[in-house]
């Protein structure tokens, strides 16, 4: 389980999280929706120690990740993986080392047994028999998914989603969303997606949780939030905007 | 466009020498603690040892034809002609030897070592490497902190062994036959202590060149801008820092090893 208590961070004299409170619950898939650098990549990163909080805790499994140290942080992050937004493929290595690189770090596998991982979870990911292009020879849905691959390999508990289709056409969005909610249901793990694109929240979220300016605006399942009267929440998840019409006047 | 302030300057310049000093001592702590990975100190030794071979033999060459060059031209003067080499030897060892080749490789490695470090960060490959319980001190600075402090010596030798070449080439040239006691004088004042010296200054000089230029890749700001911008100091700040540590380091092993 995941606990968040008043999370606050600010990046110079901009306070990006005001007193962010969430909790996940094991096993269940959670959607955190806002505007774009509203913040939800920021908390995210909180959840799995990559970003130090100005105050509040994260707790993960019932142990406070703020204080640690960098290696302390290690046997943490051992129950995560993490997609990024980018996907962040290691350019200099292969698909097939990108994916091996944390079983071959943790060095509890023979190379056969990592080879054969490998392909496991390229055929989860359904790009089985790229093994060995690199990175820049992939389109841009190929590399989420190679990430994806990556981050599921060693069996996390928890699954950290980055903006998953951001940038996809809607097709590969839809496969990618896909994908999530195939692997959830085959690995039974946790899952935390932050996103902007509310048909992807729609179809993954168990749970969604709305951050506005700073703080979790709204909460509650998916059909709740989109059926929600409350403006802010209706605005949003209808993408409907308010456009200033003494600027455009001006103008 | 604002003037700076003075007082944020200098909280942000000891903030980073803050930042530097425990980057060092976590690379330090983890090369002597943790045991490496091979593959990729050797990867690393090939790409900084290797690969610099053309710039530090050539700097090394010509660097020490023109320092027996000048030295005779001056010698020839009050007929100390066959001291040239003596000059040469002890100026490539324990001078120019370390000091242009830690010069060159800053420019090379170290540019190279922030850029790719310096990307790694701004496409998130650092944070990635975190998320897969991986110390980026572990797999990203301790193989190029080693790979240096190697290769740098090794590249030193070659370059004052290419650099005395040059010079006795030279004073062939310049004093025909002569040239063998020029030789016999460089052996009979080139002692051990001037390789040491060099030696050990190339060791520092390694560490300096690898810890700067992993440290401004690693906290390099976003976009192509903080890349370039980190690339750029990484060789600058190396270099004063080498031309500054040689200052201390000459009084203090002059002394040391006298």
């Amino acid at each position: 389980m995941i606990e968040v208590r008043h999370l606050q961070k600010s990046f110079g004299t901009q306070r990006v999280l005001d007193g962010v409170d969430m909790r996940i619950h094991e096993g269940e898939s959670v959607v955190i929706i806002g505007r774009s650098g509203g913040g939800k990549s920021v908390l995210l990163k909180h959840l799995i120690g990559l970003l130090t909080p100005d105050s509040g805790e994260v707790l993960v499994d019932g142990v406070d990740i703020v204080h640690m140290n960098e290696r302390d942080l290690i046997d943490v992050r051992r129950k995560f993986g993490m997609l990024f937004q980018g996907a962040a493929l290691f350019d200099s290595m292969t698909v097939a080392e990108n994916i091996a690189f944390a079983l071959r770090r943790q060095q509890q596998c023979t190379e056969d047994e990592v080879r054969e991982k490998v392909s496991e979870a390229l055929a989860l990911v359904e790009l089985a028999g790229i093994e060995q292009k690199k990175p820049a020879q992939l389109s841009g849905g190929m590399r989420k998914r190679v990430g994806l691959a990556r981050a599921i390999v060693y069996r996390p508990e928890i699954l950290l989603y980055d903006e998953p289709t951001t940038g996809l056409d809607p097709i590969i969005s839809d496969s990618i969303d896909q994908l999530i909610i195939n692997i959830r249901q085959k690995l039974k793990v946790t899952s935390v997606a932050v996103t902007h694109d509310m048909r992807s929240a729609r179809r993954i979220g168990q749970r969604i949780f709305m951050l506005y300016h700073g703080r979790i605006y709204a909460s509650g399942t998916a059909e709740e939030i989109f059926a929600s009267q409350d403006p802010v929440v209706h605005h949003f998840v209808n993408g409907i905007s308010e456009p200033r019409q003494d600027l455009l006047e001006d103008f | 466009m604002r003037p700076p302030d003075p007082a944020r300057w200098a909280s942000d310049k000891v903030h980073a020498l803050g930042e530097f000093t425990l980057l060092t001592r976590e690379a330090f702590i983890s090369l002597f603690r943790r045991r490496p990975d091979f593959r990729d100190i050797i990867y690393q030794l090939y790409f900084i040892g290797v690969k610099s071979q053309s710039v530090v033999l050539i700097t090394g060459a010509f660097t020490g034809m023109v320092l027996a060059a000048q030295t005779y031209f001056q010698f020839h003067r009050v007929r100390m002609d066959t001291a040239t080499l003596a000059v040469v030897g002890v100026g490539m060892c324990s001078e120019l030897g370390p000091v242009l080749t830690a010069l060159m490789v800053a420019g090379r490695v170290g540019a190279a070592l922030a850029a790719e470090l310096g990307t790694m960060r701004v496409t998130e490959q650092i944070d990635a490497l975190r998320t897969l319980a991986t110390h980026p001190v572990d797999y990203l600075v301790v193989p190029r902190l080693a790979a240096t402090i190697v290769a740098l010596p090794l590249l030193t030798v070659e370059s004052v062994a290419i650099g005395i070449m040059g010079g006795y080439l030279l004073c062939r040239a310049f004093l025909g036959a002569y040239a063998t006691y020029a030789w016999d004088n460089m052996v009979v004042y080139t002692g051990v202590p001037d390789l040491v010296t060099g030696l050990i200054k190339s060791i520092v000089f390694g560490a300096i060149i690898a810890m700067v230029s992993c440290y401004k890749g690693m906290t390099c700001r976003e976009g192509a801008e903080g890349v370039g911008r980190a690339t750029t100091e990484a060789v600058v700040y190396s270099s004063i820092a080498i031309l500054i540590t040689n200052f201390f380091l000459t009084l203090t092993l002059n002394r040391m090893l006298a």
